[in-house]
């Protein structure tokens, strides 16, 4: 069994799998439970002066029957006694010593930072987490996203953190900002032990068409709210991969945003990840699906001969490239498999509209295969193409055929096909060797380079 | 279904009432699931194996957006019988067969209830909401006769009301719907489901005259002097009783007809073995609802292998699971009477020499039916077989403004057949007078 741990600039625990702060990490209660389970560690729900919350506050997006591809919130920072709070912190850390086990803030003035820093760090919390990151709510008051949009407020705060906390401070990031570099550099600059990121994206989930009304509504109200859930994955991988390539940002980074799976937590920590948190897969389906997420893991380590995490860390990193930097030359085709293609025809439509009609089927043969003039003018990919290809054997079945010499190997198909692996993308053996639009560029006119 | 109303001429007290829906209706969450599975095919071959060609990616998507009246008018533009097809059709054996998912998983999609789904929806939001889903045309001058109320000539007339046509609708029963009332197993759909979807095609303005028996009471050819045209939907004649008779013995279409639609019907009391002659659908139908009406041992007698039976497979397997054993090889001889009672039928068993005899209290003879248009007097062409020749893409009969559809010209298929050629016809007899307006505009 692959070894799972972590150690996050000094903060240890079982497995990189923590809650993110929000509604499963807003009480001791909830967090033992959650740690019962096998949670690797907990951010606990922000701390800040006690706030009053709307109803309802959550709104989800379904895709056809898959519930809550995203979702959205406009909930602020806890709602319940700072004291409280502590108590039950205390209680956790002293029953859960192995977890780990972070304090999320949220005040004002430098005077709260040092008294609210001083009671998590009496709770007995491994790190704490400045939240710059909550799109609605608390920004109008000049916290959350207001102060992580700003990098010159993000820097002085975060230097406030360093010098009154002597546990590691992590900066929470909002994905709310034109450049994540920005904000990413402010913080390590001022001192930032680690960087946790995304925090919610400012979004309207929803319109209800009845009450005319944004989604979630208050009443017959409605207003922005904070976006996450799977449908933001890849706002987050992109976030966290730029950070982990910046050589300037050599602390360790939690990555959040969209993980509901094993394999969601995998691609964050190939693409530099030190930690993984989780909110919304958690308010869906529970704590226990942190099971197959360390069983999925470590299994999926196991099968590649990683014998831990740290192995898997930033693996695809250097495999990033800028556009100019990719292969022009590198040429693929699709491949259907007749034996399972059920025939739905699903690729023929898609290659027709919305690519670069090269599937036909029986009853729309290639204009080419009759014999007529090809039905695509221009420039297609760098193949001399040879007009004439073979019927396919069984002209009454539905199962279409790739005009391989047509083909820009796109994989619209492959994505739109509906039978696992039925469509795969062939490597067609080129003979020029690699080379990429700078390298074209270059050549052309080596100056423009200097 | 459309409405509840007027199925006063229905009594409740009648036998099918005891059957519960084989394939019950979606709520509107399992709806959603279940739209949500179809691919929505390119050039889906579900459509391809619809009689009616229903655009059915189309009416799924429609229910999965959420626009479930969209879907319903899908539905009926193709078939005006979309709500009891819905029901009856045996999908197995046309859309749902031929799914791209039977190849997959074999879980194919269950079009007929979405489709059902979909219908009853929409005709409940439609009396809800008084919006109708369709508003006929106004009136343009043409009239048209059908004769028979089943579903080729309600759909057929329903099509024609739309258009602005004057529709009248010829039944010698007192209760239309032809088969649909009377014929279709009651644990796919009950008379009075027939019944309302009935008054609702008629509500496009449709009119029916029941209980008029073209070729008695009035004579054909009055009726093609008085109307630009005719439509021939009488369905099929007598059932075929193979000369086994006497007490206990019933024709299958006649039992299930006084199962469906009699007031106080009962079987014998205490009837427990009952014997149903024939291999086809009919055959089968009658076989399992004796089995569900509580008869313990109910024995399909067939004169060849089943392997020849001309009822579907899954329909034998459905009565097979009610309990229903199937004998095969044996040709009929005689009903076996014993003190005015039946105790029996008499078999020669083919490719043997034994006859055998199977006890039973109660005997049902499905051997087909013979066709019914010559009563008519038509005077149109038929085929060998008895039933009328039509041009295939029309319609159309030997005579000049006189189409056919449904049982009659195919010899027995289903409801879905029948609201096809209703449309045809329709859209024929529209597109002729259409051409022939033009015609008289351009010559002034
Ligand atoms: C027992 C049984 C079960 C069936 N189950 C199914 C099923 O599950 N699914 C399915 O799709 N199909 C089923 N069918 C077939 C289906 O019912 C028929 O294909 C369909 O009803 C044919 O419609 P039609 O309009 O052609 O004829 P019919 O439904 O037979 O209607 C003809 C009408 O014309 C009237 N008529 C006849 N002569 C005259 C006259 N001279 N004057 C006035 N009126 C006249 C009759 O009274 C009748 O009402 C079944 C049939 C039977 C017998
Ligand atoms: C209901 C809700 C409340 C949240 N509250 C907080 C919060 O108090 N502090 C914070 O830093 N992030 C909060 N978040 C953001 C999450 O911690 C996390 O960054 C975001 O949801 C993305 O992760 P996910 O896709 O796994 O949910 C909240 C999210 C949700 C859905
Ligand atoms: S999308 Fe896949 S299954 Fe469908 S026709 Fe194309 S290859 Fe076959
Ligand atoms: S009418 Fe019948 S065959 Fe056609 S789609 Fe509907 S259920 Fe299927
Ligand atoms: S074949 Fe099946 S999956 Fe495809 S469109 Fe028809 S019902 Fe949908």
């Amino acid at each position: 069994m692959a070894d799972l741990s972590i150690d996050f600039c000094g903060v240890t625990s079982p497995n990189p799998y923590w809650l993110a702060s929000g509604p499963p990490t807003n009480s001791g209660e909830q967090v033992m439970r959650a740690f019962e389970a096998g949670w690797g560690g907990a951010v606990w729900k922000t701390l800040g002066e006690p706030i009053v919350n709307v109803n309802s506050r959550f709104g989800a997006m379904d895709i056809g029957s898959a519930k809550v591809a995203g979702f959205t919130n406009i909930e602020l920072i806890t709602d319940r006694p700072l004291a409280a709070n502590f108590t039950e912190m205390a209680e956790v850390k002293k029953r859960y010593p192995d977890r780990a086990l972070i304090a999320s803030l949220m005040v004002e003035t430098r005077e709260e930072w040092r008294e609210i820093i001083r009671r998590s760090e009496d709770a007995g919390c491994d790190a704490i987490e400045l939240n710059f990151g909550c799109p609605h709510g608390m920004c109008e008051r000049g916290m959350g996203s207001a102060v992580g949009q700003e990098p010159r407020v993000l820097a002085e705060i975060a230097s406030w953190a360093k010098e009154f906390s002597s546990v590691p401070v992590l900066v929470k990031l909002t994905p709310n900002v034109g450049d994540i570099l920005e904000p990413g550099l402010a913080a390590v600059r001022a001192g930032a032990d680690g960087l946790s990121l995304i925090n919610t994206i400012k979004s309207v989930i929803g319109v209800d068409l009845d009450l005319m009304t944004p989604l979630p509504a208050v009443g017959g109200e409605g207003t922005h709210g904070g976006y996450c859930g799977p449908a933001v994955k890849p706002i987050a991988l992109h976030m966290v991969g730029a950070l982990a390539r910046d050589m300037r940002i050599r602390t360790p980074l939690s990555a959040i945003g969209g993980v509901s799976t094993w394999r969601d937590a995998a691609e964050f920590v190939a693409l530099g990840a030190g930690s993984v948190q989780v909110c919304t897969a958690v308010m869906h389906k529970g704590y226990r699906i942190i099971e197959d997420l360390t069983e999925g893991l470590s299994e999926f380590l196991d099968a590649r001969g990683m014998a831990s995490l740290t192995e898997l860390m930033g693996q695809a990193s250097p495999n990033f490239r800028e556009w100019g930097d990719l292969d022009l030359n590198y040429r693929i085709v699709a491949d259907i498999n007749p034996d399972t293609c059920i025939g739905c025809q699903l690729c023929y439509v898609a290659c027709l509209d919305g690519a670069h009609q090269c599937i036909h089927t029986s009853q729309s043969p290639c204009h080419a295969w009759h014999g007529e003039p090809d039905h695509a003018q221009g420039p297609r990919a760098q193949v001399a193409a040879p007009m004439e290809h073979a019927a396919p054997a069984n002209m009454d079945s539905r199962t279409p055929w790739v005009d391989e010499a047509e083909c820009i190997g796109c994989n619209l198909c492959a994505l739109v096909c509906p039978v696992p692996g039925c469509i795969t993308m062939r490597e067609v053996a080129q003979g020029s060797s690699r080379e990429s639009w700078n390298e074209r560029l270059e050549a052309a006119d080596p100056q423009s380079q200097g | 279904m459309p409405t509840e109303q007027d199925t006063s001429r229905l009594k409740s007290n009648r036998l099918e009432r005891h059957f519960e829906d084989s394939k019950p209706p979606y709520s509107a969450g399992e709806a959603l699931i279940e739209a949500d599975r179809c691919l929505y095919c390119h050039d889906a071959p579900c459509v391809r194996h619809c009689p009616t060609t229903i655009d059915i990616p189309k009416f799924i998507a429609q229910i999965a957006s959420g626009n479930t009246r969209g879907a319903a008018t899908t539905i009926f533009r193709q078939n005006m019988l979309g709500a009891s097809c819905a029901r009856v059709c045996p999908v197995e054996e046309m859309c749902v067969g031929a799914c791209v998912y039977e190849q997959f998983n074999g879980q194919p999609i269950a079009i007929g209830r979405l489709q059902r789904y979909a219908t009853d929806t929409a005709c409940a939001d439609e009396r809800s909401s008084g919006r109708p889903l369709f508003t006929p045309a106004p009136p343009i001058g043409r009239r048209v006769a059908l004769i028979g109320a089943g579903p080729a000539s309600l759909a057929c007339a329903a099509h024609l009301a739309l258009a602005g046509v004057e529709a009248d609708i010829y039944e010698r029963e007192e209760l239309p719907g032809g088969l649909n009332t009377t014929g279709v197993a009651p644990y796919k759909m009950q008379a009075e489901s027939s019944l309302a979807e009935v008054e609702w095609l008629l509500s496009h303005g449709a009119r029916l005259r029941a209980g008029v028996r073209v070729g008695e009471d009035i004579a054909f050819a009055s009726l093609l002097e008085e109307y630009d045209a005719l439509f021939i939907g009488v369905g099929l004649g007598r059932g075929r009783t193979l000369n086994l008779e006497g007490p206990g013995v019933w024709g299958a279409t006649e039992l299930i007809r006084a199962i469906k639609t009699e007031e106080g019907f009962a079987l014998p009391a205490g009837a427990s073995r009952a014997v149903v002659i024939g291999g086809g659908n009919t055959a089968i139908d009658i076989a399992r609802e004796l089995a569900l009406l509580g008869v313990t041992e109910v024995t399909l007698a067939y004169r060849r292998r089943e392997a020849a039976m001309s009822a579907y497979a899954h329909e034998l397997a459905a009565a097979r699971r009610c309990g229903v054993r199937l004998r095969e090889n044996l040709r009929p001889l005689a009903a076996v009477h014993r003190g005015g009672a039946l105790c029996g039928a008499r078999f020669q068993e083919v490719g043997g020499n034994d006859v055998v005899e199977l006890a039973c209290d109660l005997l049902a003879v499905a051997a087909g039916q013979t066709t019914g248009v010559q009563a008519l007097g038509a005077g149109v062409r038929c085929n060998a077989d008895g039933t009328v020749w039509v041009v295939p893409g029309t319609r159309r009969t030997s005579l000049n403004r006189v189409f056919a559809g449904g049982d009659c010209i195919n010899g027995g298929r289903e409801v879905v057949d029948a609201a096809a050629d209703g449309r045809i016809a329709a859209q024929d007899m529209l597109a002729a007078w259409r051409s022939e307006a033009a015609r008289r505009k351009r010559n002034g």
